[in-house]
């Protein structure tokens, strides 16, 4: 008997269009290993057994019936626990939230089930968005299927382990700096963040507006592409969504040829400060396009190195604003001060988020005040919006002489939970890679290429491209994912330890 | 405890007065200015809410087209500037009947900048009017807040409330903020400038109809800025801001008590306090809010929800040809061409009658006619009982109709005023009123004639003096066949016939 799990969503479209199954099991098949499986990842922190088989059988009927449906329909995926979805609990991994029931969805989320595509729960998170490693959830850590006592990326490390944990074949995250791209690298799956403004925001709590994108986190780079066609396109509930047809993403994704493509090494994150085993992957994987016909060429970007810094004043400055409206009048946590009789609104707000907002958010909220003050805004903010306008120049000039640039995700394989998160700077280095795709609101990939020598842990490759040129980032990524199939016999998660609970192999 | 002032006319004497004005206008578009939401006021609360206007988390706005139009449209009409491309900011603070705890608002890059209006006053010589002219600053675009309503006080205000309720159905309703230059050179006439200001701008905007501007529901909002300077000198003195003064009698009030309040206390050697002050329409005073320093710091920033708003030269050149004719350019043609005079035309202005005897001299009223009605009769109503005048049930159609029955001869005015009693209590047109309460002239000249015989025989000592050359005295004879013919009669008629039978 197939086991379902194990399939690509591109598989498992086939078996559901042939009629060999039907989404209700496909569907339970999911939920059965969630219920296996998630008690050690802990990639979910809302599991909607019946809301995902009642959509299940609402697709099979609608198949019965011989109506017209998409690709995905039938199935299943995870959500982020950002995207508001109705009738679902919706926290943001933060415990100002908990409890909180949307009375709408995400449209995102509208595409989802409009798609037919059975929503089995809301994945784990870095609260708020904010973090690496999940270790910032409310909810507590998610653990890396590859090692239990490492963290899965973040923030979106819930959906990017369920995946590879193969709790989902599909799962939606978001990335503001590297949150579907980081995590999609440790744990060895697919990550794509969008062109801004390619994925509506519509739904989605807002940590930065001017960086957050949704995108696809996958097993392989179809699936990726599959995904994207169905949850991007134009939205008018977003004012800064493109005005424009998602971009030729499944076409390039089942072609994935490089032959004449030029792909810019960018001097400055080639491999300096990175794992020594990331970094002879990087180049492995180079060479391997290279064989595929593309040809290299080094660029340099002068301006990424103030990236970092910019990224760190821009981010908190919009969240400070965008995390503003969490003060217990109107949803979510209400908290009285302890000992006051008669609180003030202004004195329950303070008490509430005071109580509801965990430290790391409460460090950026407080940066990000401070950043937009009067007599620092010109300082701060200002100076780094004009970063902001180098590094998409920087990435503009190289865009004239390649068609791609390329980089390893991140420095590292997954770390120890707790190794960093005394140490936010060490935190924050890890997207350095990641950050300037969402500064200059252009498409970023990640996919996995090998585990590093040094500790059999996954790699990631990055691939970036120029904005709308979406299409060009599965065009690479094709080609390289089918040179490292070839080379490895079949895809990487196929090394990854079988997990308590169920033989995997 | 209330505060010392100074006599006005003292004041004016030693100080010289600088004011600024910020207007808010709620326009009348059909949603608000980021959701689909109407925007119909007096609902249930929060009946009118979505997502978007609760400021739920993962809503994201978007700007109403029509909003923006609206906005260039006032610009325009204020000879300001448009920008070619302008950004919302939000303005950053925290409080309960804010959504989002930031206002989308704009900052620095307003849509309407570098303007002015021209308000006229009387003129000082006492004839005819003068021009003073208002020089705006920039009107940008907002989103209105919730309504709290503050329930268990004395006042009604925050302090001493028990609780506090919020309606979210203003949240998100469209404004515009008209903000003046510092208005200097008003001299003694400030109060009655400020007061013009308002009025000019409202009637514009009602010209425009970009806005209901009904200032009792506070479609209209009005901060007031006042300082004073010793006359002489330049530099501008520490100002307050007078919130919420709304109505046009009160700005003129709250001006003019501002002036005298802060002259006492500089007189006094005093310095005055920068901060917000609510205006007391009952007492007539002005009492100290919140400090405000020019630092309050709601940490501006661009809006990254929104994307710029860039009007194409050629849609704010199709919107100019959309303005209406000036107001003070249309009031000297209506002038004109109703044939009245500097004083009646004041009259007219005062009582806002203009587009009212304007509506009714289209439905065929006599401009004499229209101008009794609405700013004698019906003015004198409005003021007695502190309505509008436009709040009696009686339109233009109804004035216009009133009018002709007296032209033709089936009412004199005592009826007339009478058939306008049934109108205003929904007895219906006046014709219908006059036709239910059996109102009209005496028509047949023999009943008249029989009524002057009879006055006149039982009156000889008035009708001798009358015959001696004593007009005056027929008048009480007219009243007497009034009463004989029971308010009926045609006093004209009677006056004529009574003169006939005595002199000639």
């Amino acid at each position: 008997m197939t086991d379902y799990t194990r399939l690509t969503a591109a598989q498992l479209a086939d078996a559901l269009a042939s009629g060999e199954t039907t989404s209700v099991e496909v569907t339970q098949a999911h939920l059965d290993r969630i219920a296996e499986v998630d008690g050690a990842i802990h990639a979910f922190l809302q599991v909607d057994a019946e809301g995902a088989l009642a959509a299940a059988q609402g697709v099979d009927e609608a198949r019965a019936a011989g109506e017209p449906l998409g690709l995905l329909a039938g199935v299943p995926i995870a959500v982020k626990d950002i995207l508001a979805t109705r009738g679902l609990e919706t926290t943001a991994g933060s415990k100002i939230l908990a409890g909180w029931i949307p009375p709408y969805d995400a449209t995102v989320v509208t595409r989802l089930r409009a798609a037919g595509m059975p929503i089995l729960g809301k994945t784990n998170m870095d609260e708020f968005a904010m973090g690496s490693s999940t270790e910032h959830s409310a909810y507590g850590p998610t653990h890396n299927p590859w090692a239990l006592d490492r963290i899965p990326g973040g923030s979106g490390g819930g959906s990017a382990a369920a995946v590879a944990a193969f709790e989902a074949p599909l799962a939606i995250g978001t990335d503001t700096g590297g949150s579907i791209r980081q995590p999609a690298a440790v744990t060895g799956t697919v990550g794509t963040k969008p062109t801004y403004g390619g994925v509506s925001r519509y739904g989605i709590i807002a940590l930065a507006s001017s960086l957050d994108q949704a995108g696809p986190c996958t097993r392989s780079v179809l699936d990726a592409a599959l995904l994207h066609e169905v949850m991007g396109g134009h939205d008018l509930m977003d004012s800064t969504s493109i005005d424009a047809p998602v971009p030729p993403v499944v076409e390039a994704a089942r072609r994935g040829d490089v032959s004449g493509m030029k792909i810019g090494v960018i001097k400055e994150i080639s491999g300096e400060g990175f794992q020594p085993g990331i970094k002879r992957l990087f180049d492995e994987s180079v060479q391997l396009l290279v064989s595929r016909g593309a040809e290299v060429v080094e660029v340099t970007c002068p301006s990424f190195e103030k990236g970092l810094a910019a990224y760190y004043l821009i981010l908190p400055s919009e969240a400070s604003s965008n995390l503003a409206r969490f003060d217990a009048m109107r949803y979510g946590l209400r908290v009285g001060p302890e000992g006051v009789e008669h609180p003030s609104a202004e004195q329950v707000m303070a008490a509430t988020r005071e109580a509801g907002f965990g430290d790391e958010v409460k460090r950026r909220i407080i940066l990000g005040t401070y950043a937009l003050s009067a007599g620092y805004y010109d300082a701060y903010y200002g100076h780094a919006q004009k970063v902001r306008t180098l590094i998409a120049r920087d990435f503009a000039a190289a865009y004239e002489k390649v068609d791609v640039l390329v980089t390893p995700t991140a420095p590292t394989t997954a770390f120890k939970l707790g190794e960093k998160l005394d140490d936010p700077m060490a935190m924050y280095l890890n997207d350095v890679a990641t950050i300037p795709a969402n500064l200059a609101g252009i498409p970023g990939m990640s996919i996995p290429n090998g585990l590093a020598a040094e500790d059999g842990l996954p790699s990631g490759f990055q691939i970036l491209a120029p904005a709308t040129k979406d299409e060009r980032l599965y065009e690479v990524a094709a080609a390289l994912e089918a040179a490292l199939h070839d080379s490895w016999g079949a895809p990487i998660l196929a090394q990854a330890p079988a997990l308590a609970g169920k033989a995997d192999n | 405890m209330a505060d010392a002032v100074v006599d006005y006319d003292e004041a004016l004497t030693r100080y010289d007065p600088v004011m600024g004005f910020e207007v808010h206008v709620e326009l009348n578009t059909d949603t608000k200015m980021f959701c689909g939401c109407a925007t119909v006021f007096g609902a249930e609360p929060n009946s009118h809410v979505c997502p978007v206007c609760l400021g739920l988390p993962g809503a994201l706005p978007v700007v109403n087209g029509k909003a923006v139009e609206s906005a260039i449209r006032l610009g325009l009409a204020l000879n300001c500037g448009i920008a070619e491309w302008c950004r919302f900011a939000r303005k950053n603070y925290f409080y309960p009947d804010m959504p989002k705890n930031f206002q989308t608002s704009q900052y620095d890059e307003p849509i309407c900048f570098d303007g002015y209006l021209d308000v006229e006053i009387p003129a000082a010589s006492g004839d005819g009017t003068e021009t003073f002219r208002v020089e705006i600053e920039r009107a940008h675009m907002e989103e209105d807040t919730g309504k709290s309503l503050h329930v268990g006080g004395a006042t009604g205000r925050i302090q001493g409330a028990e609780y506090s309720l919020v309606d979210f159905n203003r949240a998100g309703i469209p404004l515009i903020e008209i903000v003046t230059k510092p208005i200097e050179g008003a001299g003694d006439r400030a109060p009655e400038i400020a007061r013009a200001y308002v009025a000019t701008l409202r009637d514009l905007v009602k010209a425009l109809d970009i806005s209901d501007v009904k200032m009792e529901q506070g479609s209209v909002r009005c901060d007031a800025n006042v300082s004073l300077r010793p006359i002489g000198t330049e530099k501008l003195g520490t100002r307050t801001e007078t919130k919420n003064v709304n109505s046009l009698r009160s700005i003129e009030r709250a001006v003019r008590y501002e002036i005298s309040r802060q002259a006492a206390i500089l007189d006094d050697g005093g310095s005055i306090t920068q901060e917000t002050r609510h205006w007391h329409e009952d007492t007539g005073v002005t009492t100290a809010g919140r400090p405000k320093s020019d630092a309050d710091d709601y940490r501006y920033f661009p809006e990254p929800d929104l994307v710029p708003v860039a009007p194409a030269a050629e849609r704010v050149e199709e919107l100019r040809g959309t303005l209406p004719e000036p107001p003070a350019q249309r009031r000297k043609r209506l002038q004109s061409d109703w044939g009245y005079s500097d004083l009646e035309m004041r009259d007219v202005i005062n009582a806002g009658a203009i587009d009212l005897i304007d509506e009714s001299v289209a439905a065929g009223a006599s401009p004499a006619g229209a101008r009794k009605w609405w700013t004698g009769e019906l003015a004198r109503r409005a003021n007695a009982e502190g309505k509008a005048i436009d709040e009696f049930n009686v339109t233009p159609a109804h004035v216009a109709e009133l009018d002709g029955l007296v032209k033709a001869g089936r009412l004199n005015d005592s009826m007339a005023r009478q058939v306008l009693d049934g109108v205003i209590d929904g007895e219906g047109s006046p014709t219908e009123v006059a036709d239910a309460r059996g109102l009209e002239l005496v028509k047949d000249d023999g009943a008249l004639e029989a009524a002057v015989d009879k006055v006149i025989a039982a009156n000889e000592a008035i009708a001798a003096k009358v015959r001696d050359g004593k007009l005056n005295a027929a008048g009480a004879l007219i009243g007497q066949v009034m009463k004989e013919l029971k308010g009926q009669a045609d006093a004209a008629k009677a006056r004529e016939l009574i003169l006939v039978k005595l002199t000639s």
